[in-house]
């Protein structure tokens, strides 16, 4: 049995993303309600009151208000925080583009909600991944405590590139579940992540204009440097990653390979789905079945190097998405074939299941693997725990 | 010569070379606003004629820091500038959004509305030129009653929305109308706003001559007897609730003031009585609502 250090504390994944933007001293925090999000930025409008939190909380009348704050707000240099979900997140996308083409440093945390209709609060990962290429970073957690230490590295990532970053946790299963976290100390959190001094920011003692109007002359300039960024990214995720380490003694890498070694098939995740393949693969491990698991952590960037490498000795790869890209697939199995399609031809097998937040079960994942052993070749999208 | 009764701020912060039309109000607007703001301002431009006005990359033609956002954002986007200036412990510069009539009547109303009702300290400038000009000329809400646009070929038969009456229902602390024909109130009112704690927004018309169909030379004429035909009245509220309405010496009939503008070419004696009768149930109701609440200072004549 483990116990738990004096730090930790037993919370839901809400409210360790409350923890993190605490620790990550935001200055101004802009949210509007949605479930399941809304506990992260009540338990911040709390810290606020208390006076925990030197944040200012502007209460907004959307989340399409809540991001264009956030923009006005990063561009004069506060640190900004910002939680939503699903439909929220739809109405932002606007300014999802707006604060990734200014190279703002936002972090927002996205409680991954199936999108309407039909009306559904439950998780699936279709909300997120609509915004995929806004320019966001995105970062998928598995456990409440990967979701407090990644909202702290995201900061830290944001602001070497500046670009903004989207966390996500899965709804309920983490955001109103609780597990232990262990709280970093504020002065080590300090160390790791100083206060954010841009470069440009709104300054009457140096009148700038930003986000004008651009010619053909010059717009492509400014995405090829978002592009060169989004390279670097990949490069500063994996420092920030071993510092948190050296600090803090947890790490989480882009993407993690589990019992990968020797594998003939691998199956692919991401996000809370990953738990339960863990004990799915240790069952077939034990029954000496060579199974290995690649969670993917980083969606954006694309750890393409990294998915390449895990996946290099696997003979097939299943990947579990629980999202779909109507009319080509599931997303994360388009992303892990185009990674590996130029050097190595592997079957890539593709499974939708969970949607809507159906379970993704133990007996969900063993299916995957069943199929994805016994056929030679992937054939059409599969879907599993569908109902006949 | 008329004589202009307080010092006029000489210090230019908008710069020559900047991209508006000839006889553009808006342009005026913004180089009288911030003549009365100074620079210590921030402003907050969504989609509207002045994201172009302003200059392309990486030209500004403002001597002030400024912030382009989308089109119904200025005011989340002057409130998120505000809450960072105040995280620095900055009170002292002004937040100025700068929008259009589509911008601030239309598409941009919701974030208006949650500016004023949470009271956040910027100063939201509204600058009418009363239709989309930018992309055209299409109606928005602020497009008078009688006015022909690109989207209204005929001619709009639904009056210009009252937003002023918006304003004040939200209860900020003042709310102002003003015109580009009278610098001198304008700033002013400015500097009232500027100096006051909380909400504050200003409605200034700003004629557009490709719009309304003017020569360029014919724009402050205009703005001048928009006022004097008491179609566009000079009026202030505090708190939502007191009034003072600015009188007009010799208000004048609308026949010139629609004689002289394309959009209104094809209007019939008919209709421009059933629009002076609305023009005038209007100031009526602004005269009895400024005798029945007044503000405590008296009323000082637009001159002429």
């Amino acid at each position: 049995m483990t116990t738990l250090s004096a730090q930790a504390k037993v919370m839901t994944g809400n409210h360790a993303v409350s923890h993190g933007a605490l620790l990550s001293r935001v200055q101004v925090i802009s949210a509007y309600p949605i479930t399941p999000q809304t506990q992260v930025v009540e338990r911040l409008g709390r810290f606020c009151e208390e006076g925990r939190l030197e944040a200012r909380f502007i209460r907004v009348e959307s989340e399409h208000s809540a991001m264009a704050a956030l923009v006005g707000a990063a561009t004069a240099g506060a640190r900004t925080f910002t939680a939503t979900s699903s439909q929220g997140l739809a109405l932002m996308h606007e300014m999802l583009h707006w604060a990734a083409g200014a190279r703002l440093p936002i972090v927002m945390a996205n409680v991954n909600r199936a999108l309407g209709p039909p009306w559904s609060v439950w998780t699936d990962q279709n909300d997120s991944l609509s915004q995929r290429d806004t320019g966001w970073m995105q970062i998928y957690c598995e456990s409440n405590q990967e979701v407090l230490d990644s909202l702290i590295q995201a900061y830290r990532v944001a602001e070497k590139v500046s670009l903004p970053v989207m966390l996500v946790l899965d709804a309920f299963v983490l955001s109103h579940t609780a597990e232990p976290v262990s709280l970093p100390n504020q002065e080590t959190v300090d160390c790791y992540l100083p206060p954010y001094q841009p470069e440009w920011k709104l300054d009457i003692a140096d009148p700038r204009s930003f986000s004008g109007l651009t010619t053909p002359d010059t717009y492509m300039e400014f995405r090829f440097k978002m592009q060169e960024a989004m390279e670097r990214a990949l490069e500063e995720f994996e420092a920030a990653d071993a510092e948190f380490q050296a600090l803090f003694e947890r790490r989480y890498g882009l993407v993690e390979a589990y019992r990968c070694e020797d594998a003939e098939l691998i199956l692919v995740t991401s996000s809370t789905a990953t738990s339960t393949a863990r004990v799915v693969i240790d069952e077939l491990r034990e029954q000496g079945r060579p199974i290995g698991l690649l969670k993917i952590r980083l969606f954006r960037p694309f750890p393409a190097r990294q998915v390449l490498e895990a996946l290099s000795t696997a003979r097939k790869v299943a990947v579990l998405d629980r999202n779909i890209g109507f009319g080509a697939g599931g997303i994360f199995a388009q992303e892990v074939k185009a990674a590996l399609y130029n050097h190595l031809q592997i079957p890539v097998f593709g499974f939708v299941a969970g949607l809507g937040g159906r379970d993704i079960t133990p007996a969900v994942l063993r299916e995957v693997i069943d199929y994805a052993t016994d056929h030679a070749q992937p054939e059409d999208l599969v879907w599993i725990g569908g109902k006949p | 010569m008329s004589q202009v009764h307080f010092p006029f701020p000489e210090e230019e912060l908008l710069s020559t070379g900047h991209l508006g039309c000839q006889g553009c109000g808006a342009a005026l607007a913004m180089r009288h606003v911030l003549k009365g703001l100074g620079e210590k301002t921030v402003v907050v431009i969504p989609a509207c004629c002045w994201s172009i006005i302003a200059g392309p990359f990486p030209y500004s033609a403002l001597r002030v820091p400024v912030l382009h956002t989308a089109f119904e954002t200025a005011a989340a986007s002057a409130c998120g500038v505000r809450a960072a200036l105040d995280c620095k412990g900055d009170r002292e510069t002004t937040v100025m959004a700068w929008a259009g009539d589509g911008g601030t009547f239309d598409i941009g109303l919701q974030a208006l509305s949650g500016a004023a009702e949470r009271n956040e300290n910027i100063l939201y400038v509204c600058y009418d030129n009363e239709a989309y000009m930018n992309t055209g000329v299409q109606s928005s809400s602020a497009t008078p009653w009688g006015a022909w646009t690109t989207t209204t070929p005929d001619y709009k038969k639904q009056s210009k929305k009252d937003i002023m009456r918006i304003m004040a229902a939200h209860g900020i602390p003042y709310a102002a109308t003003a015109s580009v024909a009278h610098p001198d109130d304008l700033v002013r009112k400015v500097q009232s706003a500027r100096d006051i704690e909380g909400m504050r927004f200003l409605h200034v018309l700003a004629p557009c001559p490709p719009g309304w169909k003017i020569p360029s030379e014919l724009a402050i004429k205009l703005a001048r007897l928009a006022v004097q035909t008491r179609m566009f009245p000079l009026f202030e509220i505090e708190d939502g609730l007191r009034c003072r309405l600015s009188p007009v010496a010799d208000p004048q009939p609308l026949e010139e003031y629609l004689r002289l503008q394309g959009r209104f070419s094809h209007l019939s004696e008919r209709d421009v009585q059933h629009l002076q009768r609305m023009v005038d149930e209007r100031w009526e109701q602004l005269e009895n609502w400024a005798a029945r609440e007044p503000v405590s200072t008296p009323a000082v004549p637009a001159k002429s």
